[in-house]
């Protein structure tokens, strides 16, 4: 009976592990910022990948009648207010315009890179910049 | 301000518990029973210490003091009553309050209950529970405390602190302490400051779903502690017999029940709320509510084989440290988001600590376990690979395997970021190919299990049983399924799977019901009543099955074969999605009743085969500060929800966008949660003669021993 548990478990043990590895070689997705993109360059083409990134209010541009979307994503928060912006990534996205798309919000698109250099998402999350955690209220103060 | 009372009402706890821990152990090494009741009192004070601090938090929110940081981030002037009350848990710093506040009322269950069974293993549950009490109350005063008051430095920074400004800031930082020194201790020269108005809670978490949903997750995780608690108490004594399994079983089937209604919650929310179509997205901090969930079922199920069979010993307090650790992890993940990436790990002042106490406690209680492993051999051997030991073993197996198999996935991203420098996520489809096909095997031996007899099946016998109705019923079954359509492989397995399961538990009803109505004469509803009533935890557990089987036929639904269309119409125009047709009829502004949002609807009338059903009226929330949330409108049947979203519109409100989708039989998954809450109830419902009839029995067994060792 021993024997039989021994290759019974050993056989299962083998199955989840093959069921594990092949997963996550088909469903890995590289997690990086823009800025660790752009280094990356062209190596990640056709990849899936995640890119986290802070969204440009003005590059905000819908279309309701063939909902399409595209907006830019800049690396860091604090390059939104500078003229020069060195890591930028276009995002294009075809589906309804999320209800956090705005400036400054923190946006993860999932999806693929273009050899253009266009990030094409399937998916979108937005992590709205005013959320009531790690953020202060405004000085304002009252008498 | 009412706040400090609070405060002091905290350190006052947290002193209680540093003297509980403190006098139980002296207590219990001294063998001195009146430090022993010193110590209980001193643990029995802190639940309403803990109260009054929490009250003193909701009064703050109510009255809209937004001098303390907690309510200018969690209340505002326009945000509604009952939820000024339950922004109590809507922030890190609140919550963690919240949780020592359940856990301080679970503890006080536990120590105003009868002692006289094993009395020895007090004081050490007395210890146990006040270290993870005073654990988390050290993170509310020191890392995260919801007492702070706002303060401006010189240089005009606005930030939360307990004491105000004071050269203690820059003495302990200098230290190296300067998360502590944050929290109590605002620069030199900062002044008091009050903002107008406060934050609010996201849009977001104002659903009544988001209200209740931490509270159930957050007893859940409390109530694992008391099984834990016995357990490291029954390893100190060297009790290692079952009466910390007995005394502990209705603890941890509420713990594992609130859980399980947790999750429901959670994903009831997510469904109402967040407009994506699904329930269920793998996300980190819903995997980590999961895993000990996971974990817990097999604790629930491997324990009855120690009770019946004295076997398993070792494995079962494996199982408990494993789901004890996996709790106090998930409430790490959920409250430091490191999942999202390292980096807010260092950001988040618990972080360190959190990660030093799990490592703690699972380094001690594992070297604890191996001291005992001789007191843990097991009294009987496994006679038979077809027995009903070995089922729940194969049972057990599997559940650790798909607990390993998530967290192997929720982790992955921290093992690559560590190890390659490169985070590397998995998503849903990593879950989807390894857990869907485990959960086969799962829901057969759910089906079988209950079948199989103790120590050695005769397979004749279980054939004759496992075969005879459930057999036959799932071939019709599946002819049915396979006339009307459904071809999937994945889709004619699992509901063959799940007919199987569903239709055995059926007929061990209908067994047990008839054998009732033909001895003792009784009608059917009684016989019914009385079965139940008189083998609660069997039949408790059957409808648990049967609460999964039915939750098994909505994840096949929505899983397999959604449907989801998105278009852009004009007054008048319609879509086609299954069978049915949405018309965009209008675009309108309704009134919201508050004054920080206005609501834009859609008027669609959704027909099918030309046959008009219903209108309904999909919407968006736009909040003043910029936020936005699409739930969708739905209508709903047995068969499936029809399910639109108003994705965006012209200005003019010629032109809207929808999002449809169609989630067959998706009211399952929300019926067999309903059942599964039922099931556990009756599970866990008290039944008095029989648990002294075991103590008595436990006692018997255990006197000529204790004479011997004499």
């Amino acid at each position: 009976m021993r024997a039989k548990i021994i290759v019974g478990g050993l056989v299962v043990v083998a199955a989840v592990v093959y069921l594990i590895v092949s997963s996550i070689g088909s469903s890995a997705q590289y997690y990086l910022t823009v800025k660790e993109l752009r280094e990356k360059g062209q190596t990640m083409t056709g990849r899936n990948l995640r890119v986290s990134g802070f969204v440009v209010g003005d590059s905000i541009a819908y279309n309701p009648q063939l909902s399409s979307l595209s907006f830019d994503i800049v690396n860091a928060h604090d390059e939104l207010s500078s003229t020069v912006k060195v890591n930028t990534l276009k995002i294009v996205y075809t589906g309804p315009k999320p209800d956090l798309l705005q400036h400054e919000a923190q946006a993860i698109a999932e999806g693929k890179l273009n050899p253009d250099g266009t990030f094409v998402a399937n998916n979108l999350l937005l992590k709205c910049p005013t959320r009531y955690e790690d953020q202060l209220p405004t000085p304002t103060p009252t008498h | 301000m009412v706040t400090d009372i609070g405060l002091i009402a905290v350190l006052l706890a947290f002193a209680s518990g540093i003297y509980a821990i403190a006098a139980s152990v002296h207590g219990a090494r001294a063998r001195r029973e009146d430090w022993v009741t010193s110590a209980r009192n001193a643990a029995l004070i802190i639940a309403p210490l803990l109260t009054l601090s929490a009250l003193t938090i909701i009064y703050s929110n109510l009255t809209g003091n937004y001098r303390l940081e907690y309510t200018a981030h969690v209340s505002s002037s326009a945000t509604p009553t009952v939820l000024k009350i339950t922004a109590l848990w809507g922030g890190q710093n609140g919550s963690l309050l919240f949780w020592s506040w359940l856990m301080s009322i679970f503890v006080t269950g536990v120590m105003l209950r009868k002692w006289d069974n094993n009395r020895d293993l007090m004081p050490y549950v007395i210890a146990v529970t006040e270290v993870i009490q005073v654990f988390f109350l050290a993170l509310v005063v020191l890392f995260a405390n919801p007492f702070a008051k706002l303060w401006q430095t010189p240089t005009g920074e606005i930030g939360g602190a307990v004491f105000g400004a004071s050269t203690l800031f820059t003495t302990l930082s200098s230290i190296g302490f300067g998360g502590i020194a944050q929290t109590l201790f605002a620069p030199p020269g900062s002044i008091p400051f009050t903002p107008a108005d406060g934050q609010g809670l996201a849009p977001l978490l104002r659903h009544p779903g988001m209200v209740a949903h931490p509270p159930f997750l957050y007893l859940g995780f409390v109530g694992f502690t008391i099984p834990y608690a016995f357990a490291m108490a029954a390893l100190l004594t060297g009790k290692t017999n079952d009466a910390w399994i007995r005394t502990t079983r209705r603890w941890t089937l509420m713990a594992w029940l609130f859980l399980g209604i947790g999750l429901l919650l959670g994903m009831r929310w997510a469904y109402d709320v967040l407009g994506w179509g699904g329930y269920w997205g793998w996300d980190a901090v819903e995997n980590a509510a999961l895993m000990p969930w996971i974990s817990g079922t097999a604790f629930l199920h491997s324990v009855m084989i120690q009770e019946k069979r004295g076997m398993l010993k070792v494995w079962n307090m494996f199982l408990i440290i494993l789901t004890f650790a996996q709790v106090i992890l998930g409430t790490f993940i959920t409250r430091t988001g490191v999942i999202s990436s390292v980096h807010s790990f260092a950001r988040s002042s618990i972080g360190v600590p959190f990660l030093a106490f799990t490592g703690l406690m699972l380094v001690g209680s594992v070297w604890l376990l191996l001291t005992r492993l001789d007191d843990l051999k097991s009294e009987n051997k496994l006679d038979s690979l077809l027995s009903r030991e070995a089922a729940f073993v194969a049972q057990n197996a599997l559940f650790l395997i798909i607990n390993l198999a998530v967290a192997i996935g929720t982790y992955f991203p921290i093992f690559s970021e560590l190890i390659v420098n490169n985070k590397i996520t998995v998503g849903a489809p990593y879950y989807d190919h390894v857990v869907g096909p485990l959960l086969a095997p799962l829901i057969l031996l759910m089906g079988v299990a209950p079948l199989v007899s103790w120590r050695a099946a005769s397979p004749q016998a279980l054939g004759r049983t496992a075969l005879t109705i459930p057999g036959p019923v799932t071939v019709v079954a599946l002819v049915i399924l396979f006339a009307v359509g459904i071809r999937n492989p994945w889709a004619l397995l699992g509901m063959a799977l799940i007919v199987y399961a569903g239709t055995v538990t059926v007929v061990e009803y209908a067994r047990g019901v008839r054998a009732r109505h033909r001895s003792p004469g009784e009608g059917w509803p009684m016989a019914l009543w009385n079965l139940i009533g008189r083998n609660r935890r069997r039949y408790g557990g059957y409808l648990v099955h049967t609460g999964i089987v039915l939750m098994g036929v909505g994840v096949i639904g929505t899983h397999l074969y959604q449907q989801e269309t998105q278009q852009a119409l004009s007054i008048g125009q319609t879509l086609a999605i299954g069978n049915y047709q949405v018309t965009f009829r209008r675009l309108e502004l309704v009134p919201s009743g508050q004054s920080d949002k206005k609501i834009i609807s859609a008027r669609v009338e959704v027909s099918e085969g030309g046959k008009p059903l219903m209108t309904l009226r999909p919407f968006q929330e736009q909040y003043t500060n910029g936020e936005r949330m699409t739930p969708p409108a739905l209508m709903g049947s047995m068969k499936e929800d029809l399910y639109v979203l108003l994705g965006g519109w012209e200005a003019d409100g010629s032109l809207a966008t929808f999002k449809v989708f169609i989630n067959p039989l998706v009211n399952w998954l929300w019926l067999g949660g309903i059942v599964f809450i039922l099931g556990t109830l009756v599970a866990a419902w008290p039944n008095v003669a029989e648990e002294r009839r075991a103590w008595s029995v436990e006692r018997r067994a255990m006197a000529p021993a204790a004479v011997r060792t004499r």
